[in-house]
């Protein structure tokens, strides 16, 4: 098992161990998911037709879409809601979603493309207080 | 972050727990940010449709409702985005009185805070446009883009929980476009064509925000000679927010920061990308449809000014919609008003059209109705909603408004 460290900026949230699911897509509640079946709907998007229940997904940025604010917390007391979301730079938006949520959120990496960094399946850790993701893979 | 004795008192409880949520909640924040303190806010608008909020957000509203007066009454004024419910039109577009009574809930709650429900995202046309160099705290991505842009205010995009911190508390955590550094130009697009319509403008603000693709990334466009007004700026800002979640553009020699280029941006070092003609047809392209079965048009997103209702009203005159084609024009209350008070309603809906108000389609349960309705092939001038609409299971089309209501007519895409 083979563990790399990850130093990011300070976010918010709680510590958070998943499992990774990772694009180099960018990312809106509003345009790209299906809230209620848990999936992600939108065709043009890469991970369209796949879950995003309790992964820590990794995508490049965020999109428009003030709604996001909202739907983390909506998303998170349904239990239908990822465990972390990383990026390369998040929007505002995302930040307040996540920060009203109590959901873990970092970006700003400085090791470079989170996306790259990171690999579908890998064991996650996010550590938002100290800025720091540790990747567990086999 | 630093604090005056005021903010303290806040983050204190003093002035009661809302307010003390609110000053955490920005805290968190400010800290993602890197927010040195705070700034004074002037007025706030809030994004916060029962779809997004769901049964979660209204109880939390409630929650800071059920206060006393004094603590959870906003500071500053405070206005609302689109609701997701025209309660005289919810049961003709097959929304549920579930979807109605939480949208009540909602607005009680909002009431009971002073929040003034205008219920419309083209504020800045119809309510109290801010003036350059005021901060705000503005939700909804096409007003942001649009006050900081045309207007020179100073507003990040605030999601609906930071607008209500900022309204309870009039501050907000000084970070982003509050700050004159991030305001200057890093992508610089150099357009040879001239936009004709309004799609038009929205389709070059979507490959602009396409490219530019970042919240911390500020275009600046030169090369149009065309004078924009303000529909054409709403409709290019609202889309450039949308696909590239862009919250600030300069147009050289239009918008008040960029009366040069060098205003904004040193030419030498930031070179100039091109953005070819054919770029405008291959963003409409991507959208197709052409000769299919048209289910229904929409004029939404951002809500159509009384000149775009105008417009429309002429378009439709004399006009029958095909019997299996729906067309729904929405607008803000105020808009709404002054449009029936001149027969433009009338007009509108005489053709089997509807209008409807304070709502906007995609904020609307626009699933939920899709499927009670039938409705899929889906066509709209307004770039921002062919970008959003896909994820809730319609084919979008994009075109002019010319083309939308010919092809209202016509039953399918012509």
């Amino acid at each position: 098992m083979d563990i790399i460290e990850l130093n990011c900026h300070v976010g918010v949230g709680p510590v958070v161990t998943g499992i990774a699911l990772v694009t180099d897509d960018n990312f809106s509640a509003r345009y790209d998911l299906d809230r209620i079946a848990g999936i992600f709907s939108r065709p043009q998007h890469k991970l369209a037709g796949q879950s995003y229940v309790d992964r820590i997904m990794v995508f490049n940025t965020a999109k428009g879409g003030v709604a996001s604010a909202w739907m983390l917390h909506e998303m998170k007391s349904r239990g239908i809601a990822p465990k972390a979301i990383l990026f390369n730079n998040v929007n505002p938006i995302l930040a307040q979603g996540a920060a009203l949520a109590d959901m873990a959120m970092c970006d700003r990496f400085a090791d470079g493309d989170v996306t790259q960094l990171i690999h579908s399946g890998d064991q996650v850790t996010v550590n938002p207080d100290i800025g720091l993701v540790t990747i567990s893979r086999a | 972050m630093i604090l005056n004795a005021e903010e303290q008192a806040m983050l204190n409880g003093e002035l009661g727990e809302p307010r003390r949520w609110a000053m955490e909640h920005m805290m968190r924040v400010g800290r993602f940010f890197d927010a040195p303190d705070f700034v004074e806010v002037t007025q706030a608008h809030i994004m916060a449709d029962t779809e997004s909020l769901g049964e979660a957000g209204v109880d939390f509203l409630e929650r800071i409702a059920a206060h006393p007066l004094d603590e959870r009454q906003v500071r500053i004024p405070m206005i609302t985005d689109p609701r997701g419910i025209d309660f005289c039109h919810y049961k003709r577009l097959k929304q549920t009185d579930l979807m109605a009574s939480l949208e009540q809930r909602a607005i009680d709650a909002f009431e009971a805070m002073g929040i003034l429900m205008t219920n419309t995202c083209i504020n800045y046309q119809t309510i109290m446009p801010p003036v350059r160099g005021e901060h705000l705290a503005f939700g909804d991505t096409g007003v942001v883009i649009y006050c900081n842009s045309v207007l020179g205010a100073y507003s990040n995009f605030e999601g609906g929980p930071s607008s209500l911190a900022a309204g309870l508390t009039g501050r907000a955590p000084r970070y982003g476009l509050h700050l004159d550094q991030n305001r200057w130009a890093t992508r610089r697009f150099r357009v040879d064509w001239e936009p004709r319509s309004l799609s038009d403008w929205g389709a070059l603000g979507g490959i602009i925000g396409a490219r530019s693709g970042s919240y911390w990334e500020v275009p600046v466009i030169e090369g149009i000679t065309t004078q924009p007004g303000s529909d054409e700026m709403k409709h290019m800002g609202a889309a450039m927010a949308s696909f590239g979640s862009v919250p600030l553009f300069h147009l050289v020699g239009i918008t008040p920061e960029a009366p040069t280029l060098e205003a904004v941006c040193d030419p030498y070092t930031l070179p100039a990308e091109v953005i070819e003609a054919a770029e405008l047809d291959a963003f409409y392209a991507r959208y197709g449809g052409k000769g299919e079965k048209l289910d229904v048009v929409v004029f939404s997103a951002p809500q159509l000014s009384l000149l775009e209702m105008q417009s429309l009203a002429e378009l439709l005159d004399g006009n029958k919609l095909h019997p299996h084609t729906s067309l729904l024009a929405v607008t803000s209350p105020v808009v709404a008003a002054d449009a029936r008070r001149m027969g433009l309603v009338e007009r509108i809906e005489g053709s089997g059209a509807l209008v409807l108000e304070g709502m906007c389609f995609y904020q609307s349960y626009a699933r939920e109705m899709g499927v009670a309705n039938g409705w899929k092939r889906l066509m709209t001038n307004s770039v921002k909603l062919a970008n959003i609409i896909g994820g809730y299971g319609y084919e979008p089309t994009l075109s002019n408004m010319e083309n939308c209501v010919a092809s209202a007519i016509a039953g399918e895409i012509v």
